[in-house]
C-alpha cells in the first residue's frame, strides 16, 4: 500500500514541476497529447502487466505492434478485396491473438523460455513486417476510396476531442468559468474500460486469484489443480491482443505503417511501466492501479524533459534512471522491515555499505 | 583471561522478533568447553533463529551474549567465523563445481601475490590434516558434486576446523544422512569433544539426542522450557517439555478394522519405459502405508496416479469408473487428492495468505459467475482452521510465516474442503514436529472412519508400522511386495524395500466384491 501512495507522489510531483516548468505544458492541447499516449501506452502496460504477474514476459510485443499495424494498413490497401475497417480490425487483433497463443504453447507445452520464445518473436515479426511492407512506409492517404468516410470515421474513434458530446455538459460548466474546454482521446477511454475490466479481472474474478498463484507458485498452482498452462497461455493471449489493439490505434492516428519504427522498443517501455507500477518480474506481484500509475508516470516523463528542454535523446536516461530508482527504493522498502529508517536515508545506508 | 569453569558462549535474555511473530522471548543459554548441547524443540519454537543469532545472521533485539567472558556483539557471520563460531546450514552450502581442499578454503585461498593467483598446491597440502583429523579417506582433489550427503556433510564441518572454531553448530546434520554416515558423525562428534570444540546440535530426532548429548535445552515457542542433562534424557521426560504435556496417545487408530469395498483401482500403470507396471486397489476407510527408500518411486507413482505425471500405460478407476489419466482435474473431479512431499515448493502459495491458499483448489465451487464468492472463502477458511487447529493470528497472514507443523496442516486443508474418496499424503510428517505430528495422526485416522482411502507415503518406518492397516512396499519402481497386519514387522518392509525378497500377491485379489 504504502508503495502505491510513494508511486502516486511520485506522479504527483512530476505533475506540478511539469505544469510549473511551462506554460505550454499547461494548455489543453498538451493535455489532450498526454491523455492520449496514456491511453495508447496504457493498454499495452496492461497486456504485459497481466503476463508479467503470472511470472510470465514478451519481448515480442513491439514487433507485433509493428506487424499489427502493417497488417492493418496491407489489408485496408488491397486492391482485389476493398477491407472494410472493422472486419479488418477483428482479422488483426484475431491474429495478435493468435501470435499469443503461438507463445503461449511454446513456453507452456514446447518448454522454451519466455525469454527465448519472445525474443525470437521479436526478430520474426519485425521481419515479417518488414517483409509485408516491402520495408516502404504504406500510407493510407489517397487509398481509402472503398470507405468515403474513412477520415471522418477515423477521426470520430480516434481524436474525437469530445467523445461524441459526452462531454459538453462537462465543458459547459467548465466555460462558465472560464476554463478552457477539455477534450479526451478515444484511446484514453478505451484505455479506461480496459482498466476497470482488468482490475475486475484481477482482483475479482477466480482467474485473478489463479494468476497471482501461478506467479507466485506454478508448481503449487498446479497440485491445487489449476489448469495452469491455460491461464499463462491466456496470459500471452491477451498481450499480444493487447498489441495488436494498439497497433490499430496507430493506424487510426498516423495513416500509415512505418516498418522499421511502429512499436519499436515498446515492449520495453511496456515492462518499464508495469515494473515501475510494482509487478514484479519474478512474478506474482503487482495490481492494475499500480500499472496505471507507472504508465502515466512513463508517459509524462519525456514530456517534462522536453518542456524542460532537455534534448529528445535523454528520453531514455530519464526512464531508465527513475526505473532503477523506482527498484531501489522497492528493495529498500522491502528490506526496511521493522528498522524505522526513512527511506532515503536508508538508500544512502546501502550505497554506503556497498564501499565496505 | 579465559577461565576453564566459566562457560564458554552464555548468552542471556536473547529476544527477537519478525512481522508478526516474536520467534525469540527472553531465551538464555550456556555452553560449556567441549560439551555437546542439544537444543530441540517443536517447529516454530526458535530453535533456527537462536542458532542464526550466534553464527551471526540475524541481530538479536535485545539480550547480551558472552563470548570467552567477553561481551560481543555479532553482526555479521565473518565477525562469527573470527570468534570462532561456525554455522552449518541445514542445507549445504557447498560450491559443487569445486573439489574438496577448494571448498574447505574457498574466500580464504592463500594468493601469491596478486588475487588472481591462488596457491593450489598449498591448500590441497592444507586439507590433507583436516580430512585425516576427522578420518575421512577422500582425496581433497575429489569434486564435492560426486560427494554423498554424509560426506558433504563432513567437508562442512572440515571447513569450519580449518577456520580453527571453537564452536561448531549443526541445524538438523542428520536429516538426509543414512544410518551409516549418522554413526560416523557421532564419531566425529566426539572426536570434537575431545579435542575441546563445543558443538550446539540441533535435532528432530529424541534418539539422536540420547547418543549425542551430554546436555539438553529444550525451546517451546521461543522461550527457554526446560533443560536435562545426559542422565534425564529420555522420550517422556524430552516430549514433555517440548510439547508441554503428556502426548495421551501417539498413533490414534479408531477407524473400523475390516475395509472392504474397494475406491481405487490402479491397474498396469506405469511411467517410464521398461518397468513393471503396477497395480493395486484401496479400500474405502483403510489407511495403507506405502515404504520403500528414497527413489524407488513412491512419488512418482503419486503423481502418475494424481495426474501431474504423464503415465505411459495403465488404467485406474474410481468406484469402478475409469478416470482419465494425465488430467489433474479429472482426478480432483473423481475425488482424489495428493498432498505432494515438497510443501514449501509444491503444497503452498508462500507469500499468500493461509485464507488464498486453503481456497485455491475449490474456488472453482466458492464463485458466483466466475466471480471470486469472498464470505464463502472465508467461512471455508474458518471452518478448516478450527477443524484442522492451524495455529495462526488471522486468516490474511502469510503461510510462508507460519511454523512447519501449521503449514501442513494449510495443505491437508486445502482438500478438506471437498470431500476426498482417496487421498494421498506423500510424507505427510516430515520437518513436522511432535505435536502437529499426533494431530496430523488424528486427522488420517478420522478421514479413515469417514470412509476416505488414505494411501500414505513415509521414510518414517515408525509411523507406516503405526498407523497402517495394509503396506505396500516399492523397490526400484515396482510394487515389490504387501504386508497386512498381521504379518507387519520392521524387518519386512526393509527386506522388500531393498529388494532382498519379494511377495507374490502384489495386487489385493482378496478385496473388492466388483470391479
Amino acid at each position: 500500500m504504502k508503495k502505491y501512495l510513494g508511486l502516486f507522489a511520485f506522479l504527483l510531483v512530476i505533475y506540478a514541476v511539469l505544469l510549473a516548468a511551462d506554460p505550454a505544458a499547461r494548455s489543453a492541447y498538451n493535455h489532450f497529447n498526454l491523455a492520449r499516449r496514456v491511453g495508447m501506452e496504457g493498454i499495452v502496460c496492461i497486456g504485459a502487466g497481466l503476463l508479467i504477474i503470472t511470472g510470465g514476459i514478451d519481448l515480442s510485443l513491439g514487433s507485433v505492434v509493428g506487424f499489427s499495424v502493417a497488417l492493418t494498413v496491407t489489408l485496408l490497401r488491397r486492391e482485389d478485396f476493398a477491407w472494410q475497417p472493422f472486419p479488418a480490425m477483428l482479422v488483426v487483433i484475431l491474429i495478435g491473438g493468435f501470435i499469443g497463443l503461438v507463445n503461449g504453447v511454446l513456453v507452456t507445452k514446447v518448454r522454451v523460455q519466455a525469454f527465448v520464445v519472445t525474443l525470437c518473436g521479436m526478430f520474426i515479426y519485425r521481419g515479417l513486417t518488414k517483409w509485408m511492407t516491402g520495408d516502404q512506409v504504406q500510407g493510407l492517404s489517397g487509398q481509402m476510396q472503398h470507405v468515403p468516410s474513412w477520415d471522418a470515421w477515423t477521426r470520430a474513434l480516434y481524436s474525437n476531442r469530445d467523445a461524441w458530446g459526452l462531454l459538453k455538459p462537462v465543458n459547459y460548466l467548465l466555460g462558465q468559468f472560464g476554463v478552457e474546454p477539455i477534450a479526451v482521446p478515444v484511446s484514453l477511454i478505451l484505455f479506461l474500460f480496459l482498466v476497470l475490466t482488468a482490475a475486475v479481472f484481477l482482483h475479482f474474478s477466480v482467474y485473478g486469484r489463479y494468476f497471482y498463484a501461478i506467479g507466485n507458485n506454478e508448481n503449487a498452482a498446479r497440485y491445487s489443480g489449476v489448469s495452469t498452462d491455460l491461464y499463462k497461455i491466456l496470459a500471452y493471449v491477451l498481450c499480444s491482443g493487447s498489441a495488436a489493439v494498439y497497433g490499430i490505434l496507430h493506424v487510426m492516428q498516423a495513416q500509415s505503417a512505418t516498418p522499421t519504427q511502429d512499436g519499436a522498443n515498446l515492449e520495453l517501455k511496456a515492462i518499464a511501466g508495469a515494473v515501475l507500477g510494482g509487478c514484479s518480474v519474478r512474478g506474482g506481484e503487482g495490481n492494475v492501479i499500480g500499472i496505471v500509475i507507472g504508465t502515466t508516470i512513463l508517459v509524462l516523463l519525456p514530456n517534462l524533459s522536453l518542456m524542460l528542454e532537455i534534448p529528445d535523446f535523454m528520453e531514455f536516461i530519464v526512464i531508465g534512471s527513475a526505473l532503477l530508482l523506482g527498484a531501489i527504493l522497492d528493495e529498500a522498502l522491502r528490506s526496511r522491515e521493522r528498522v524505522s529508517l526513512s527511506l532515503v536515508s536508508r538508500v544512502f545506508h546501502s550505497i554506503l555499505s556497498l564501499g565496505k | 583471561m579465559s577461565h576453564p569453569n566459566h562457560p564458554l558462549l552464555d548468552a542471556q535474555g536473547i529476544c527477537k522478533s519478525f512481522p508478526g511473530v516474536q520467534a525469540l522471548q527472553n531465551v538464555s543459554l550456556s555452553l560449556n568447553r567441549g560439551e555437546v548441547l542439544a537444543i530441540v524443540g517443536e517447529n516454530g519454537a526458535g530453535k533456527s533463529t537462536l542458532m542464526k543469532v550466534f553464527g551471526g545472521v540475524y541481530t538479536p533485539d535485545a539480550g547480551r551474549i558472552t563470548f570467552d567472558d567477553h561481551r560481543v556483539v555479532i553482526p555479521n557471520v565473518d565477525r562469527a567465523q573470527k570468534l570462532g563460531i561456525v554455522l552449518i546450514h541445514q542445507e549445504l552450502n557447498l560450491a559443487e563445481n569445486l573439489d574438496i581442499a577448494g571448498n574447505i578454503f574457498l574466500g580464504r585461498e592463500p594468493t601469491w601475490g596478486g588475487p588472481l593467483r591462488l596457491v593450489r598446491r598449498q591448500i590441497l597440502k592444507d586439507a590433507e590434516p583436516i580430512l585425516r583429523r576427522l578420518g575421512v579417506s577422500l582425496s581433497p582433489r575429489q569434486r564435492v558434486a560426486n560427494l554423498s550427503i554424509g560426506q558433504k556433510q563432513l567437508v562442512e564441518i572440515a571447513r569450519a576446523l580449518s577456520l580453527k572454531s571453537r564452536v561448531i553448530i549443526m541445524d538438523e546434520p542428520t536429516s538426509s544422512l543414512t544410518q551409516r554416515e549418522t554413526d560416523r558423525l557421532y564419531e566425529v562428534i566426539r572426536d570434537l569433544k575431545r579435542d575441546g570444540i563445543s558443538v550446539l546440535y540441533i535435532s528432530h530426532r529424541l534418539k539422536e539426542v540420547q547418543v549425542v548429548a551430554d546436555r539438553v535445552v529444550v525451546l517451546r515457542d521461543g522461550r527457554n522450557a526446560g533443560e536435562l542433562t545426559a542422565a534425564e534424557i529420555n522420550h517422556d521426560s524430552l516430549v514433555r517439555l517440548m510439547v508441554g504435556r503428556e502426548l495421551k496417545q501417539f498413533f490414534q487408530r479408531t477407524h473400523p478394522e475390516k475395509a472392504t469395498r474397494c475406491v481405487l483401482e490402479v491397474k498396469g500403470l506405469h511411467w517410464k519405459p521398461n518397468q513393471a507396471p503396477i497395480s493395486f486397489k484401496l479400500n474405502a476407510g483403510e489407511i495403507v502405508g506405502m515404504a520403500g527408500l528414497i527413489g524407488a518411486g513412491r512419488t512418482e507413482l503419486a503423481e502418475t496416479i494424481f495426474g501431474i505425471r504423464k503415465a505411459l500405460a495403465g488404467q485406474i478407476a474410481i468406484d469402478g469408473k475409469p478416470v482419465r489419466l494425465g488430467r489433474v482435474r479429472r482426478a480432483v473431479a473423481a475425488g482424489v487428492y495428493l498432498v505432494p512431499e515438497d510443501r514449501r515448493g509444491q503444497g503452498l502459495v508462500l507469500e499468500a495468505s493461509v485464507s488464498d491458499n486453503l481456497s485455491l483448489p475449490s474456488l472453482d465451487r466458492l464463485q458466483h459467475w466466475r466471480f471470486v464468492a469472498l464470505r464463502r472463502v472465508r467461512n471455508l477458511a474458518e471452518e478448516m482452521k478450527q477443524r484442522l487447529n492451524i495455529r495462526t493470528p488471522t486468516l490474511s497472514q502469510r503461510v510462508g510465516l507460519l511454523s512447519g507443523g501449521n503449514q501442513q496442516k494449510v495443505v491437508l486443508g486445502k482438500w478438506l474442503g471437498r470431500s476426498p474418496r482417496v487421498l494421498i499424503l506423500d510424507e505427510p510428517t516430515r520437518g513436522v514436529d511432535v505435536g502437529a505430528k499426533s494431530e496430523i495422526y488424528a486427522l488420517m485416522d478420522r478421514f479413515a472412519g469417514s470412509g476416505v482411502a488414505v494411501l500414505m507415503i513415509s521414510s518414517d518406518l515408525e509411523e507406516i508400522l503405526g498407523m497402517s492397516d495394509r503396506v505396500l512396499v516399492m523397490h526400484e519402481g515396482r510394487l515389490a511386495g504387501e504386508l497386512d497386519l498381521a504379518s507387519l514387522s520392521e524387518a519386512l518392509v526393509m527386506r522388500l524395500a531393498t529388494g532382498a525378497g519379494t511377495n507374490k500377491s502384489a495386487d489385493c485379489t482378496e478385496t473388492g466384491p466388483n470391479l
